[in-house]
C-alpha cells in the first residue's frame, strides 16, 4: 500500500471517530508523569495509593530495530515499544486515567498502534492510535478495572499477529488503591517487582536449516508467516532473547524477601513455575478482585493475558523461573534464573546421605566393632 | 588400499622396530595436518571427576602418573575432513559441525568423534583413537587446565551460586576461526584452550571418601578438556544448554586424535592387515 494511501486511510479514520465522539472532557485531576523503566524491571510506584485519582502521563516510542535474540548470533526483525522486548511496564491505581503519547518516528517503515487490554471500547484503543511513520497520538482511558493487562500492538488483519510475536507487546498493572489483599482481606506487601514479558518467535529458516537474516520487517514478512502458520515457535524467550534474564543478568533476591513476578504472554499460553520454589499468593488470572489462588507448584497463563504471582523465598540458592513446558524452557528459550542470598534452612531440606556406592553404607556398618564383649 | 598392503609386505620380513618406524614415516596420514610426537614423560597433574569427603566436595586432587609417548594431531580435525567421513556413510549425517573446511568440526558428540577414529584407522592401517585425558593434558602444555576451582567453604546453597558466578565468569565467542586462528603451543599443537572444548577417552568417576574410599565410574559421561575441564554426556553435540554433567558448558565440541606409534601395535596391524 504506498505511503499517500496509508495516510489518508489514517486520516480518514481519525476524522470519522471524531465526529462521533463527544468532545475529550476537561477533567479537573492532577496529572503526574512517569518515566517508563526497561524490563524486568519496573518504575517506582505506591503499592497502596497515597493520594486520589490522577491522570497519569506515559510516553511510548515505537522502534523497529533488529535485535539478536540467542546466543548462536540469530538475527531478528524486531518491533518494539521502547526499544525492548517486552514494552515496559506501566504500574497506576483503580480510577487513575492512563494518557498514553505514543510515537512512531520517522526512522519506522510501518504504521503501528496500541491495544489495551486494560481499556474499553475502540479496540481497546487500536482504532484511535494508527500512526504512521512520522506521526504521534494521544491516547486517554479510565483504568476502571484492577489487575495486570496486556498491552499489544494490533495495526489491522494479519498485521496484527505478526507485530505481536515481532515483540510489540508489553503489560500494565492496576492496583486496587488500598493495594492487594489476601482471600481473607488482609494486606499483602512486597519487596521486589519483576515482569517477565514472554514472546513465542517464528524465525525463517534456509535449505541448510540455518535462521535466515533480513533487511528489514518487510523483507521478512512472507517467510515468517509461513512459518508462524505452522504454530510452531523457533523460540520462546522472556525479555526479547535466549539467556536474557541469566549470567550476570540473572534477577536477585534475599531470603525474607517478598517478591512479585508478573507474567504476561500476548499471544500463547504458557505455565509458569519457579524451581525450588511456589507462589504463594498467584492471581493465574491477573484480576486483582478476584481472590488469589494459595501455594501453586505451577500456574497458568492463557495467551493474551498477563498473570501476578507473589513468593517469599524461604532458602538461598538458585532458582529457574521456567515456562513448564520444558521443551520451550530448555530447547527454546523459555528460562530465568534467581540468585538468591541468606542462610540454608536445613529443616526444610537436608542431604541426608551424599551420593555414594549402592550398599556402601551397610558394609561400613558390618564390620565388626572391636571391645565386643563376649 | 591394494597399493599400500605391497609396500607393507616388503618390509613384514624385517622384524626390527627401525624398520617398522621407517614404514610409518614413509606412509602419510589420511589427513593433511601434521602430527607432533611427545616422548615418554610423568605428569604431574589434576585428577578428573568429582571428589566428595564425608559427604562434602572437595577440590580434585593432584597425582604424578607416567605417560607413554604418543603421536598426536598438530590440529583439530577439520570439517572439511569429517566431511569425508559423512560422504563415506562412516560417520552420521550432522549438518551442524560448521560450513567452512577450514574450519575445526565442533557441535561432534564423543560418539561422532569415536565414529570418525575407527573409520580414519580402517581406512589407513593406524590406530587412530581419542586422547586420555593425561595424554590431552601432557599434550596441552602451558595450556593444560584443570576443573574451575572447587569452591569447599559454605552452605549447599552458597557453593552453588559461588558455581553459577564461575560458569557465567568468562563469555567466550563460539563462533569457529579457521585452524591455527588461537596460536600454537609451547609443543607445537595449535589451538589449545581456544573456543573449542575437546572429547577425550576418559570416563566422568565420583571418589567418595567416608571411612572407606570407592570410585564410582561412568562412562556414559565423558571428560572434556578446554580452557577448562566439563563432564559431557557422549551423545550430546551441544552442550551449551546443558547435557553436562558438570562443569561450565563448553562453547563448541570437536577433537584430535591421538596415533599409536608403539612398534608392537604397528606389527601388530600389519600381521592382521597380512590374514
Amino acid at each position: 500500500m504506498n505511503r499517500h494511501l496509508k495516510i489518508a486511510a489514517g486520516l480518514a479514520l481519525a476524522v470519522g471517530m471524531m465526529a462521533q465522539a463527544a468532545p475529550a472532557q476537561e477533567l479537573k485531576l492532577p496529572r503526574e508523569k512517569i518515566d517508563l523503566v526497561a524490563p524486568p524491571f519496573v518504575h517506582a510506584f505506591d503499592q497502596i495509593a497515597k493520594r486520589g485519582p490522577a491522570i497519569k502521563e506515559f510516553k511510548l516510542t515505537i522502534e523497529e530495530k533488529k535485535m539478536v535474540i540467542d546466543d548462536k548470533g540469530t538475527t531478528f526483525q524486531a518491533m518494539t515499544y521502547n526499544g525492548s522486548m517486552p514494552g515496559p511496564l506501566m504500574v497506576v491505581h483503580q480510577g487513575d486515567y492512563v494518557e498514553l503519547t505514543l510515537v512512531n518516528p520517522d526512522t519506522n517503515m510501518l504504521p503501528h498502534n496500541i491495544d489495551f487490554h486494560a481499556a474499553t471500547g475502540a479496540l481497546g484503543g487500536g482504532e484511535l492510535t494508527l500512526i504512521n511513520p512520522g506521526e504521534e497520538v494521544v491516547l486517554r482511558f479510565k483504568a476502571d478495572r484492577a489487575g495486570v493487562f496486556v498491552y499489544h500492538c494490533a495495526p489491522g488483519g494479519p498485521m496484527i499477529p505478526w507485530h505481536v510475536v515481532s515483540g510489540m507487546s508489553g503489560a500494565i498493572m492496576v492496583l486496587p488503591r488500598d493495594g492487594l489483599k489476601d482471600g481473607n482481606g488482609k494486606s499483602l506487601r512486597y519487596d521486589k517487582v519483576f515482569y517477565i514479558g514472554e514472546h513465542d518467535l517464528y524465525v525463517p529458516r534456509d535449505e541448510n536449516g540455518k535462521y535466515k537474516d533480513y533487511e528489514s520487517a518487510g523483507d521478512a514478512y512472507n517467510d515468517t508467516v509461513e512459518v508462524m502458520r505452522k504454530l510452531t515457535p523457533t523460540h520462546v524467550v522472556f525479555n526479547g532473547k535466549v539467556g536474557a534474564l541469566t549470567g550476570k543478568d540473572a534477577l536477585t533476591a534475599k531470603v525474607g524477601e517478598t517478591v512479585m513476578i508478573i507474567h504476561s504472554q500476548a499471544n500463547r499460553d504458557s505455565r509458569p513455575h519457579l524451581i525450588g520454589g511456589h507462589g504463594d499468593h498467584v492471581w493465574e488470572t491477573g484480576k486483582f478482585a478476584n481472590r488469589p489462588e494459595t501455594n501453586l507448584e505451577t500456574w497458568f497463563i492463557r495467551g493474551g493475558s498477563a498473570g501476578a504471582a507473589l513468593y517469599t523465598f524461604k532458602q538461598p540458592g538458585l532458582y529457574a523461573y521456567v515456562n513448564h513446558n520444558l521443551i520451550e524452557a530448555v530447547e527454546l528459550g523459555a528460562t530465568a534464573h534467581i540468585k538468591v542470598e541468606g542462610k540454608w534452612n536445613d529443616d526444610l531440606m537436608s542431604q541426608i546421605k551424599a551420593p555414594q556406592p549402592i550398599g556402601q553404607q551397610k558394609a561400613a556398618e558390618a564390620k565388626p566393632r572391636p571391645q565386643m564383649a563376649h | 588400499m591394494s597399493a599400500r598392503l605391497t609396500l607393507m609386505a616388503a618390509p613384514i620380513s624385517v622384524i626390527a622396530g627401525g624398520a617398522i618406524v621407517a614404514l610409518v614415516a614413509a606412509q602419510t596420514p589420511q589427513t593433511d595436518t601434521g602430527f607432533v610426537t611427545l616422548p615418554a614423560t610423568r605428569l604431574t597433574y589434576q585428577l578428573p571427576g568429582e571428589f566428595t569427603k564425608n559427604g562434602k566436595p572437595i577440590a580434585n586432587p593432584s597425582t604424578t602418573v607416567s605417560v607413554n609417548a604418543f603421536a598426536i594431531m598438530a590440529d583439530l580435525v577439520s570439517v572439511g575432513d569429517f566431511k569425508r567421513c559423512i560422504a563415506e556413510r562412516a560417520c552420521p549425517g550432522n549438518r551442524d559441525i560448521g560450513t567452512r573446511d577450514d574450519r575445526p568440526a565442533v557441535n561432534v558428540s564423543w560418539r561422532d568423534a569415536s565414529a570418525y577414529a575407527a573409520w580414519l584407522s580402517a581406512k589407513t592401517g593406524y590406530r587412530y583413537r581419542l586422547p586420555t585425558d593425561e595424554e590431552w593434558t601432557r599434550a596441552a602444555g602451558e595450556r593444560g587446565s584443570g576443573d574451575l576451582p572447587q569452591i569447599e567453604a559454605g552452605d549447599e546453597a552458597a557453593r552453588r551460586l559461588a558455581r553459577y558466578e564461575q560458569e557465567f565468569g568468562r563469555e567466550v565467542d563460539p563462533v569457529t576461526r579457521p585452524l591455527g586462528s588461537f596460536g600454537r603451543n609451547v609443543h607445537g599443537l595449535n589451538d589449545i584452550g581456544g573456543n573449542v572444548w575437546e572429547w577425550t577417552d576418559s570416563c566422568y568417576a565420583r571418589h567418595t571418601a567416608n571411612g572407606t574410599s570407592s570410585v564410582v565410574t561412568n562412562c556414559g559421561v565423558r571428560v572434556v578438556a578446554g580452557q577448562h575441564r566439563a563432564y559431557v554426556t557422549d551423545f550430546i553435540r551441544d552442550a551449551k544448554s546443558g547435557g553436562c554433567s558438570g562443569g561450565k558448558p563448553p562453547a563448541n565440541l570437536g577433537f584430535r586424535l591421538v596415533r599409536d606409534t608403539r612398534w608392537q601395535d604397528r606389527l601388530k596391524l600389519l600381521l592382521a592387515l597380512r590374514t
